[in-house]
């Protein structure tokens, strides 16, 4: 019965850090959009902690290099698990225009993980909070939960 | 045998109603910000994850002094609901607090250094209020018993209103809530992350987290205390004082805290002095 109450707090309090691996801007304006009154996701549950050891979500905007890909891996492994990664924007899915730059590494998947992907350039707040809910749905058929 | 029963009710009710006053705190700060906001148990939903995850500590230290902080905290509610001593309570909580900040200093973070060198500040600034609180119901009341509040014919209110102001900043500073939130703060800019709690995570910080729901009914208890002649007063008081607490948390910005210890101690040294010779005069 406990598992079930905490598999619940999991699906329902998805407390997010976010990292922006030297993007534009763009992403994590729209990352920061979703705290704002007008989409409000705290009505999810959904808090942004800057602290990676408090959070579950691990959001990475923004292209990840050959310097900055161990200060990511070093925030992922800092998170206690369980733990989800979403990479948000072209650039975090896949490098984006600047993929066959010299010092570029590819997507946020070439050096952590990644759950879900979310497209964009910018990617919509839409988007960003619709990532969100399709990792906890992943969350919940890895915990085998049906409602 | 009915304060056994009392203290086992505390140990288990203070808690619960804790989190929903935080899940209530939640619901109307968002209203206050025309949003939607959390479902009230949304709480319960946090700490039941964090206690689902994965321990992960800098050093066994951090571990202990999160069970000592829940266990001074849990200590100082039940001594409250039965009758016990304030100085008893006082002394508990205090040292609940104090290894709360030996924790954060137990790990050489930066930001959790900072944060516990603030709490520490923060203490500095609530603990002397408190003790004039104490020491001021305890003139009224000629003893230092919690009980010997409910003897009382009229609600002590009447007697020692400028102490419940000081009671009521003591309170903001304890539950930190803005414009002394300045040792660990949840909200969107976080300079310290988390300040005093950023090296604790997973069911360490969720103790931590229940043992700020017991300060909360804690605190509340003793505003309580203010119209002990009648429960419906006692509510209102109650719900009248955590209203004010929400709405200023939400209309101020937070202070540094050189501002914090200045405004608290003169500010509660000021009120206590009038209400004394007062007192006095009566």
């Amino acid at each position: 019965m406990l598992g079930n109450m905490i598999n619940k707090g999991r699906i329902k309090s998805p407390w997010v850090v976010h990292f922006d691996c030297g993007s534009c801007n763009g992403c994590d304006i729209e990352v920061l959009a979703c705290l704002t009154p007008i989409y409000d996701i705290e009505r999810f549950g959904i808090i942004n902690v800057g602290n990676p050891k408090h959070a579950d979500v691990l959001l990475v905007t923004g292209t990840v290099n050959q310097r900055n890909k161990h200060v990511l891996k070093n925030i992922y492994d800092q998170m206690p698990g369980p733990k989800a990664v979403i990479a948000i924007g072209a650039c975090g899915c896949s490098g984006g225009v600047f993929r066959e730059a010299y010092n570029v590494v590819g997507g946020v998947d070439q050096v952590i993980p990644v759950d879900v992907y979310v497209p964009g350039c910018p990617a919509r707040p839409e988007a960003i909070i619709d990532g969100v809910v399709a990792a906890l749905e992943k969350v919940k058929t890895l915990l085998g939960m049906t409602a | 045998m009915t304060k056994i029963i009392i203290a086992i009710l505390a140990l288990v009710l203070a808690p619960i109603a804790g989190a929903l006053i935080s899940g209530v705190d939640r619901r109307v700060t968002a209203w206050l910000q025309s949003r939607y906001g959390p479902p009230i148990l949304q709480p319960f939903y946090d700490v039941l994850k964090l206690l689902g995850k994965e321990p992960m500590v800098t050093n066994t230290w951090q571990a202990l002094c999160a069970y000592v902080y829940v266990v001074g905290a849990a200590l100082s509610v039940v001594l409250l609901f039965t009758g016990s001593d304030l100085l008893l309570i006082f002394f508990v909580l205090t040292v609940g607090a104090v290894f709360l900040v030996m924790g954060a200093l137990a790990s050489p973070s930066p930001y959790s250094q900072i944060g516990g060198q603030r709490e520490l500040l923060q203490m500095l600034a609530y603990e002397p209020l408190l003790i004039l609180v104490f020491a001021a119901i305890a003139m009224v009341t000629g003893s230092f018993k919690v009980s010997a509040v409910f003897e009382l014919s009229r609600p002590m209110l009447y007697d020692i209103p400028l102490m419940f102001i000081v009671l009521g900043y003591a309170l903001t500073i304890k539950l930190r809530k803005s414009p002394f939130d300045i040792s660990a703060c949840h909200h969107a800019h976080q300079e310290l992350v988390r300040g005093v709690y950023t090296e604790y995570s997973g069911p360490y910080l969720a103790m931590i987290e229940i043992a700020h729901w017991y300060e909360v009914i804690l605190v509340l208890g003793l505003c309580g205390l203010f119209w002990s002649t009648s429960v419906v007063g006692m509510i209102v008081l109650v719900v009248l004082t955590y209203l004010a607490e929400i709405i200023v948390d939400n209309v101020t910005a937070r202070l540094t805290w050189r501002w914090m210890l200045k405004s608290a101690v003169g500010m509660g040294v000021v009120l206590t002095i009038i209400n004394m010779l007062w007192l006095y005069a009566q």
